[in-house]
Order: C-alpha cells, then sequence, then structure tokens
C-alpha cells in the first residue's frame, strides 16, 4: 500500500522548476552512479512526484549518501536537475523532519535559495 | 547504528551558527600559512581561501574519529554531543590536526602565494575574515545556516571594498561563484580560481619538469564549474606529460570525499575505487581539491603511487628557487 501525501511537493518548495517529470526513466542516471543506488535518482523522483512521502523518508540514507558529483545530470538526455532536486530533498528533510534550523537566528519561513536554480 | 544524520548535520548547523564553520579552528590556524609572506590586509583583489586547505588537518582526524564511531554504540550519544556541542565546541577536543600535515597543507597556500606574484597579480589578503564559505552545509541542504554564512561572507567583503576574488579550492569557489549570487541577488564581486588567473595570464615557466602525472580532476571543477583545461594548460606549459584517466576530465570519477562525515565507509571504499583507477596510468597523481587529496591519500598507505597537490608541480616552475618574494604584482585585468 502506497500513502500519497498531496502537500508533500508543495512542502519541498521547489516549485514549477523542480523537473523530475522530465525523467524517462532510461536508467543512464542509476547505470552511471558511483555508490550503485539503483533508487538514485530515477525511482527516487518518481516517489516524490507522486507524493510518496513516506517511501521517500524510508530512504533517507540513499538520500544523504549521494555525492552530488553530477555524473548522472551531466549524461542525463532528459536534462533533469539531478544534483540540485537531490539537495532540496535534505533540505526538506533537515527543515521539516530533522527540524534543524528551528534554532536559527534567521527567522524565515522560507529560504531565498532557489533550489532548481542553483547550479550551472 | 550508523552515523546519525540528524545530529551530526545539526551539529553542522550550530557550528556555523556559533562559530561561524562547520568544523571551527582557530583564527591562528587560519592565517598561519601567511607568515613571513607579507601579503597585504585588504585590497580590489582578495586571495580567499574560505579555510578549506586549512580545514583538511582537522578533517582528516575527525574522518578518523567518526569511522571508529560509525556502527558503534557512541553513535546513541550523539545527541547528548550535539547539545554539548552548543555550549562547548567538541570539535576542539574531538580533532586534534598534526602540526607536520598542516604544515603541508599551509605549504600549498603559500605555493598559490608564489605563484600569484610570479604572474605578477596584486592581491591582498582578509586575515582572520577569511571565513569559511559554508559549502559541506550546501551540499547538505543545511539553507539557513548557508543563508547565514553567505550574509556575513559578502557584508565582511563589502566592507573591505573587494571587487575580485581569487579562490584556492573547487568547492569555495562554487560557492563564491555559482551559489552566493543565487543566495544574495546584488553578489557582484567577481570570482577566479588560481588556476584561472594563472592561466589567464600566461604566466611563462622558468624551467621545465621531465615528469609523467596523471590528474584527477575535481567533480565541482570538472562538472559542476566547467574548469578542465587551465590545470592542463599550466602542466603542459612547463613538460609535465599528462596521462588521462580512463575516467577524466568531465567524466571524472568522485574521490568519495562528500561521504566522510556521514558515511565514512563508503567514502573510503570510493576512495579505493577511484585510486585504482588512477594507478593504472603512468606516473604521480596531481590533485587540484584539498579533500580530494586527502581522501585519496587516506587510502594510499601499501600501494607505490605518489599524490600531490598541483601547486607542488607549478611552484617549481613558473617561481624562481632563490626567491620566496618574487616582487610585487600588478593589478590584476
Amino acid at each position: 500500500m502506497l500513502k500519497v501525501d498531496n502537500e508533500f511537493i508543495e512542502q519541498l518548495k521547489v516549485g514549477k522548476d523542480f523537473n523530475a517529470s522530465a525523467c524517462l526513466n532510461c536508467g543512464s542516471c542509476t547505470a552511471l552512479c558511483p555508490l550503485d543506488i539503483e533508487l538514485l535518482p530515477r525511482r527516487l523522483f518518481r516517489y516524490v512526484l507522486m507524493g510518496a512521502k513516506k517511501k521517500v523518508l524510508e530512504n533517507t540514507n540513499s538520500i544523504y549518501s549521494c555525492m552530488l558529483c553530477k555524473m548522472c545530470e551531466d549524461n542525463c538526455p532528459a536534462e533533469v536537475h539531478i544534483v540540485e532536486n537531490v539537495r532540496s530533498l535534505r533540505s526538506y528533510i533537515n527543515r521539516n523532519v530533522y527540524r534543524l534550523e528551528k534554532d536559527s537566528p534567521v527567522k524565515k519561513s522560507r529560504s531565498k535559495i532557489n533550489h532548481a536554480n542553483t547550479y550551472k | 547504528m550508523p552515523i546519525p544524520i540528524n545530529d551530526t548535520l545539526g551539529i553542522f548547523a550550530d557550528n556555523i551558527r556559533i562559530r561561524k564553520s562547520v568544523l571551527p579552528i582557530a583564527e591562528r590556524k587560519v592565517t598561519d600559512w601567511t607568515k613571513g609572506l607579507k601579503i597585504p590586509a585588504g585590497g580590489d583583489t582578495i586571495l580567499y581561501t574560505g579555510q578549506m586547505y586549512q580545514l583538511v588537518p582537522i578533517i582528516n582526524s575527525m574522518s578518523h574519529q567518526m569511522a571508529k564511531y560509525e556502527n558503534s554504540w557512541i553513535t546513541k550519544y550523539f545527541g547528548i554531543g550535539r547539545w554539548l556541542n552548543r555550549f562547548i565546541n567538541l570539535s576542539a577536543f574531538m580533532a586534534h590536526s598534526d602540526p607536520i600535515e598542516q604544515a603541508a597543507y599551509d605549504g600549498k597556500l603559500r605555493n598559490i602565494t608564489l605563484l600569484l606574484r610570479s604572474a605578477g597579480i596584486e592581491f591582498g589578503y582578509l586575515y582572520e575574515k577569511d571565513f569559511y564559505s559554508g559549502a559541506l552545509a550546501y551540499d547538505e541542504g543545511l539553507d539557513q545556516a548557508v543563508e547565514t554564512q553567505a550574509n556575513l561572507v559578502y557584508q565582511t567583503l563589502k566592507s573591505a571594498n573587494v571587487k575580485r576574488l581569487i579562490t584556492v579550492d573547487p568547492h569555495t569557489t562554487k560557492m563564491m561563484r555559482t551559489v552566493f549570487p543565487k543566495i544574495i541577488p546584488e553578489f557582484n564581486i567577481k570570482v577566479q580560481s588560481y588556476l584561472e588567473v594563472l592561466a589567464d595570464r600566461k604566466i611563462k615557466p622558468l624551467k621545465q619538469i621531465d615528469l609523467d602525472v596523471t590528474i584527477h580532476d575535481s567533480c565541482i571543477y570538472a562538472r559542476h564549474e566547467g574548469m578542465i583545461e587551465p590545470p592542463r594548460l599550466l602542466l603542459r606549459q612547463i613538460g609535465i606529460r599528462i596521462q588521462e584517466a580512463e575516467l577524466s576530465g568531465k567524466i571524472t570519477q568522485c574521490c568519495g570525499g562528500p561521504l566522510e562525515s556521514l558515511f565514512p565507509t563508503k567514502a573510503t571504499n570510493i576512495a579505493k575505487k577511484r585510486i585504482v583507477e588512477l594507478s593504472d596510468c603512468a606516473g604521480e597523481i596531481v590533485t587540484m581539491c584539498p579533500l580530494c587529496m586527502a581522501n585519496l591519500k587516506r587510502v594510499s598507505p601499501g600501494r607505490k603511487i605518489t599524490i600531490r597537490d598541483i601547486s607542488d608541480y607549478l611552484v617549481q616552475s613558473y617561481c624562481p628557487t632563490t626567491s620566496k618574494n618574487p616582487g610585487k604584482g600588478k593589478k590584476i585585468d
């Protein structure tokens, strides 16, 4: 049973630039990943797009294992913003699951960092 | 039990908020490398280290500790460690840099200073205000901490009327050139790696070196920042023959460094895989990132290989051997 959380993508605050939906599911990323993690990134992004929040959070270790080396992204035929999307997931988990930044002196509800554009 | 991600990242975030770095080090350790170099304080053009080379000996010591903690009972107490760390800097107790190693990494910054002077570049340094850029916090998605740090760094640079930054490592280069302008829209400081500066200035070699080397490209330089040619040009100009590994340049393989703090075993496994690929080529291994060098060196004992920072080769050829201060430079274009 897969529970769908409709607000999940909204909570990620990645807006229209979050382009995991462009993924063709070709598997180039998985084949190139030096970590050989089958989940990264195509299956992970599919969970996100479906709103399968629980499934995403079950795979927290994989999300933080990504080295952001960009090998997958540079070779992605659909130009999915893989590195920034993974980083955005970490940001979401840090804020909403680990509550790491609640004591931060920066009293803002929303980060200025535009997740999907912070790379070349 | 694996290293607890939440508590470890919590310590990083707290450290940035309280102590301006994920891994705070004494001010003296940040600036020790400048002794005797007489680098002016401040100026239009600044050599900005972001503390990365200075941090490596501490990172090495900390990684060694984390590897011991991974899957041990100690991980249960990381939460207490995080609470304590808010009052006392735990890394000062947990990690101790080896003075010989510290001097070696400081030496790379001295090399870079001499190289820039040989290229005729006039630059200053911010000394105690040469702050950490927030690179690791950014990669781990600690956005509020990064914003706080970015604002601190930017205000410091603006107050010092800095117009150009020369960076020394890929992580700081990416932060200052690509990430900061997204966080601070008015960020208008030109950022270049010292390798790009030296290549642009067409620095002239003073002697040739007869050597084969294999380049380990940093993922950040090669793929995130698209910088592949400048280090090759600088090495080729001094007669060094470059052997390309199967995975190099745009398709370089990661050294595993980004996993050091949360997954030390995985980091070691990736580094071992990479060192085998690099060892298959002829010659010595050249790195251009202090973290790549540290991570690859960690798995090199017992292997007949030499790993050196690119500045070690460049300084031998582009700088006079007798002079530590080749004279006053000119303003960068």
